[in-house]
Order: C-alpha cells, then sequence, then structure tokens
C-alpha cells in the first residue's frame, strides 16, 4: 500500500533565512510516527507546511501529497486545501486553552467540524455524532452545552480531539498535544490520541520534544535539528542505539538514571533561525566535529532508517 | 462575576436616566413641548415652568425631555451607520493580504483626517438640512474610528489559535468571519459604539447650533442653544439647561464607554 503522507525536499523559507530544508518524510497506513527535536528544529513549521497553514510571508516548496487527494498540496489555493483540511487531514494544537473559540458551546463546535464537510446528514445527525464523539473521549453528553472556560485544559484538549478526529481523517497530525497538561492527565489524553487513530486506522505524525511520549505512542521517528531530518528509524532502534550525535545529545539529557548528580546538557544554546553553521548543521555544538563536517553530511541508510553524520556513534557502544 | 467599576455604574444611571426621561417625553411632558404661549415669555424657572420658558413662551423643561429623543435617536442611527459600515470593513482588513490591508487602512486614515462636522455640513447643503442627514454624515464621519478599533481586534482575534484550528478543520474565510471573528470582537464594538454615540451627541447638537442639523420645530438640544444665543446675558438659564444636558449626555456615554472597556479588558483588571 501506497504512503499515507509523502512529503519530499521540503524546504520553507521566511525572505533570505531557510528554516526547514530538504525535509523528507512518509507516514503509512495506521503508522503511528514521531518528529522530535528542540524548539526551532523546524517540527511545527514541518507540520504547518502540511495543512498549508505557514504565515503570509513564510514560504514551502517541494512536495507534499496524501492519500486520497489528487492534487499536490505545497502551493494549491486555499479553495481546494479548504476541503482538504478536516476531511482528509486534521491537526490537534499545543495550546488547549486557546484552541476553541471562546464564544461558542464545544457541542456546536463538534457538529460544526462535520457540518463544513458535510461527512453527516443534517444539523441532528451532526449533534448526534458530536455527543458519540464525546464519548469516545470519555466526556459526558451535556459537555455539548458547555462553554469552552468551563472546562479544565485536559478536557479541552479531549475536545480538540474530537474535533480533529470527527471526520475519520486519513492523518491526525498532533503538535505537542500534551506539554501544556497536567502529568497526570498527559497519559489520558495519549491514551485517548492512540485509540482514536487506531480505532479509524489513521496515521499518526506525533510532534513533540518529550522523548518519552515519542517512546509510549509512536512506532517510528524522525529527528529534526535546525530544519533538517538528522536521523530516523524505527522507535526502539533509534532510542537504543542513536547513530547521530545530536540524537545521542538528546537521550543522554533525558537519562534520569544517570549516576551523576548534574544533568547531562547538549552544550551551546539551538542557534537562532537562519543562522546555523554550514554543512553539518550540529558541527558548532558537536564535540566530535571535525573539518570534514563543514561539508554537508550525505544520509546513510534507508530512506525510512537512516542518518546524516560524518562521525556516526558506534553501534556497539549503546548495544 | 467580575465587580462593577464605578464609572460603569456611573454611566450606566446617566445613560439609564436619559432613556427612561425620553420613554416617559412619549406619554407625559409637563406642557406641549412645542406649545407657543406668548403670555409666559420668558419666564423664570417656577412651580409651573420648572426650568422656565423660552423666547416664545415654550416650557423649556418638555423641550429638554422631547429633545432628549432626537439625542438618542441621533446617536442609535449615527452609531449604527458608523457600525453596520466600519466593523465588517475592519474585520476585512484583518483578514485580508497585506497589500489590500493597506488599501482599506490608507483609504480608512484619510477618511479619518476629513473633520466630520465638515462632512456634515456638506450634507447639509447637498441633501437639505435634517436630523436624517445629520446622524447619516455623523455615522459616515465615525466609520474610520469604528474600522480602526475592529481591525486591531479582528488582527488579535485572527492570531488566535481557535482561528488556526478553524482553518486546519478546513473552515472558508466568510464563516471564520462571521463565527469566530465577529463574535470575539463584540466587546470592542460595544465600547467603541458608547464612544461614538457621545461624538455623535455632542455633533449632533453642534449642527443644530450652526443651523445645519434638526430644524423647528423639533426640539433639539443643540438648537435650544443656539435660540439662546440672543438672551444670553438676559437669561443665561436659556444656554445653561440645553448645555448642561449635552454635557450630563455626553459624560453618561463616556463614562459608559469607559466602564465597559475596563470590564472586558483583562489587562487591566490587576491593576484597579
Amino acid at each position: 500500500m501506497s504512503d499515507v503522507l509523502s512529503v519530499r525536499g521540503l524546504t520553507v523559507t521566511v525572505r533570505d533565512k531557510t528554516l526547514v530544508s530538504d525535509v523528507d518524510l512518509t507516514v503509512g497506513p495506521g503508522e503511528r510516527v514521531g518528529l522530535i527535536g528542540e524548539s526551532g528544529s523546524g517540527k511545527s513549521l514541518t507540520a504547518l507546511s502540511v495543512l498549508g497553514l505557514l504565515p503570509e510571508d513564510v514560504v514551502a516548496a517541494g512536495s507534499v501529497q496524501l492519500t486520497g487527494v489528487d492534487h499536490e498540496l505545497i502551493g494549491a489555493d486555499e479553495r481546494r486545501m479548504s476541503r482538504v483540511r478536516g476531511r482528509h487531514l486534521a491537526m490537534v494544537f499545543q495550546e488547549p486553552m486557546t484552541a476553541l473559540n471562546p464564544t461558542m458551546r464545544v457541542g456546536d463546535q463538534i457538529a460544526e467540524a462535520m457540518l463544513i464537510h458535510r461527512t453527516v446528514p443534517g444539523r441532528r445527525a451532526a449533534r448526534a455524532a458530536a455527543v458519540e464523539l464525546l464519548g469516545r473521549v470519555q466526556l459526558p453528553r451535556e459537555t455539548m452545552r458547555a462553554y469552552p472556560h468551563q472546562l479544565s485544559g485536559g478536557q479541552r484538549q479531549r475536545i480538540v480531539l474530537a474535533l480533529a478526529l470527527a471526520n475519520d481523517p486519513a492523518l491526525l497530525i498532533c503538535d505537542e498535544p500534551t506539554t501544556a497538561l497536567d502529568v497526570t492527565v498527559q497519559a489520558l489524553v495519549l491514551d485517548l490520541i492512540v485509540k482514536g487513530v487506531v480505532a479509524r486506522s489513521s496515521a499518526l505524525l506525533f510532534i513533540t520534544h518529550d522523548l518519552a511520549v515519542v517512546a509510549t505512542v509512536c512506532e517510528r521517528v524522525l529527528v529534526m535539528y535546525g530544519g533538517r531530518v538528522v536521523e530516523s528509524g524505527p522507535v526502539e532502534e533509534v532510542f537504543t542505539r542513536p547513530r547521530h550525535r545530536y540524537t545521542e545529545g538528546l537521550l543522554a539529557a533525558s537519562d534520569l538514571e544517570t549516576n551523576e548528580r548534574r544533568l547531562t546538557t547538549i552544550p551551546g544554546n539551538v542557534p537562532p533561525a537562519g543562522q546555523f553553521p554550514s554543512g553539518c548543521v550540529f558541527r558548532n555544538r558537536c564535540r566530535h566535529a571535525t573539518d570534514v563536517c563543514s561539508t554537508a553530511p550525505s544520509w546513510t541508510g534507508t530512506a525510512s532508517t537512516g542518518f546524516a553524520c560524518h562521525h556516526p556513534a558506534e553501534v556497539t557502544t549503546h548495544a | 462575576m467580575r465587580r462593577l467599576n464605578p464609572s460603569l455604574i456611573a454611566g450606566g444611571v446617566i445613560v439609564g436616566l436619559i432613556v427612561v426621561m425620553a420613554l416617559v417625553s412619549f406619554v407625559w411632558t409637563p406642557y406641549d413641548a412645542t406649545l407657543v404661549n406668548p403670555a409666559v415669555r420668558l419666564a423664570k424657572p417656577s412651580w409651573e415652568h420648572w426650568f422656565g420658558t423660552d423666547k416664545f413662551g415654550r416650557d423649556v423643561l418638555s423641550q429638554i425631555m422631547v429633545g432628549s429623543r432626537t439625542t438618542l435617536f441621533v446617536g442609535v442611527v449615527a452609531v449604527g451607520v458608523a457600525a453596520v459600515i466600519g466593523v465588517p470593513l475592519g474585520i476585512l482588513a484583518a483578514m485580508s493580504r497585506r497589500w489590500a490591508h493597506e488599501l482599506i487602512m490608507r483609504t480608512n486614515d484619510l477618511l479619518l483626517a476629513f473633520p466630520a462636522l465638515l462632512l456634515a455640513i456638506m450634507f447639509g447643503a447637498v441633501f437639505g438640512a435634517s436630523t436624517l442627514t445629520a446622524m447619516i454624515a455623523i455615522g459616515i464621519a465615525s466609520v474610520p474610528s469604528f474600522a480602526r478599533v475592529i481591525r486591531s481586534g479582528a488582527l488579535q482575534v485572527m492570531r488566535t489559535e481557535y482561528v488556526l484550528a478553524a482553518r486546519a478543520a478546513g473552515r472558508q474565510p466568510f464563516p471564520i468571519a462571521v463565527r469566530h471573528v465577529l463574535p470575539n470582537v463584540t466587546s470592542l464594538i460595544t465600547v467603541q459604539a458608547s464612544v461614538s454615540f457621545a461624538i455623535a451627541v455632542l455633533a449632533e447638537a453642534a449642527l443644530s447650533f450652526l443651523g445645519y442639523g434638526t430644524p423647528p420645530p423639533t426640539p433639539s438640544w443643540g438648537r435650544m442653544l443656539q435660540e439662546s444665543q440672543e438672551f444670553l446675558f438676559s437669561a443665561p438659564r436659556l444656554a445653561i439647561f440645553p448645555g448642561v444636558a449635552i454635557a450630563i449626555a455626553v459624560l453618561g456615554f463616556n463614562l459608559l464607554g469607559d466602564g465597559l472597556r475596563d470590564r472586558f479588558d483583562p489587562k487591566l483588571e490587576d491593576r484597579r
């Protein structure tokens, strides 16, 4: 079966700055793929490019194909994109406190999601479907009449999820969906996301900086740094045997079982957009960097599993 | 429930009293406001005529009461015209691409620079002086300030995640404007309306004073002021009563606007 989402050579620029360069990304049917990286690594921009929702002066180039949509998504006009968004492709945003319209009842917002694409015959059917969707995210039917300010962050994020899943999209994109939530409700929301996509056999593209979340939710992972994909592969492969030095640092930084009292960090900071070094984008923070790193490292491995590094970690060291 | 602030209460009470006065004037006034009675011309305030009478012997209190109808009517129509044109314009500007946005707002600035009274006098000269032309001219002159305020509010709403989410759900621009942007700028509309109302009341008074507003015999506070001119030294009360009425009405609407703004703006809440 062909891929649900296929991104080829995606490059995002604002004026003369390149924010995302040459990103290749595929998501298979029913596959759950994680996209990890620090703030400013270009993960959210990648998602917004797929949806065609980049700010006015930010331009995407490359190719984005989605199953069930017979046209290229990059550069498609608003009219065509609005038929794709919410129908074939849905998104859960980071901030549940602001992702719902404060002046509309929750039930109306969910029903509207279906009425936009006429996936239900009428208003009455839409409301019935909305009640059912609320049940799926474990919210009582009384929630239909509530306004967003009457609900907690976790409840709102479940409503945002219900909204996103309303039309059984082929692909669900979640951009840090649990970052703004209490730890206690994070697990519930993650569980509902996975159950939701599995029940619909939808594919999932999950954006986060939380490695533990990726490990529980995703099957495959892509690591982004400086607007590039630096490593990809199955979750257990990448997390136990990282090859790229950035991935290695990221894993060391989130390793809480270290014997040392100090937390391990990656030296330096993520440079501001457009000021990443030439060649390997990570070389100014990498302990293994040499002269050869000033040339861009080529991709080693297959399209779905591989890395881009001149001095990869030895496979045996972490085995 | 947030506590009501003093200016909201004061403004609400003043505006409420003016509305009640206007309503009462429909069923009862001490005298017929247009009844000419030369026997009592220029009478001083007394038990028979609380505010005295004017040069034609008309009861000033009755005229003030009936005049409040004109004042409110002018305000409502002028603000209505301004809101009906200004609000969609502001939202359109906020949702447009950069060049269209600039075009709308620069045209708006051009209109903003044009004096409202001059526009109203032009209208009066072209279409004939009447309450309606005055109101429409004042309304049109208030469009730019409406458009400007609503645009800034709509720009904020356009940057929220729920608008992004609505777009991500496949919503077209027009439904987003009606269902997402408009309901979230209503507080701004309310505030701007009460401020524009005060300006409209003042403008109507000024126009009537100049003879381009409400024609006689319909009582209007502005024209009462104009007619009192020749008695400014012999009977200053004829200027004082309508003058104070105008001042109180303008104060009331401004207080109401300020109060509403404080109430709707969460950023100001902590500072009180």
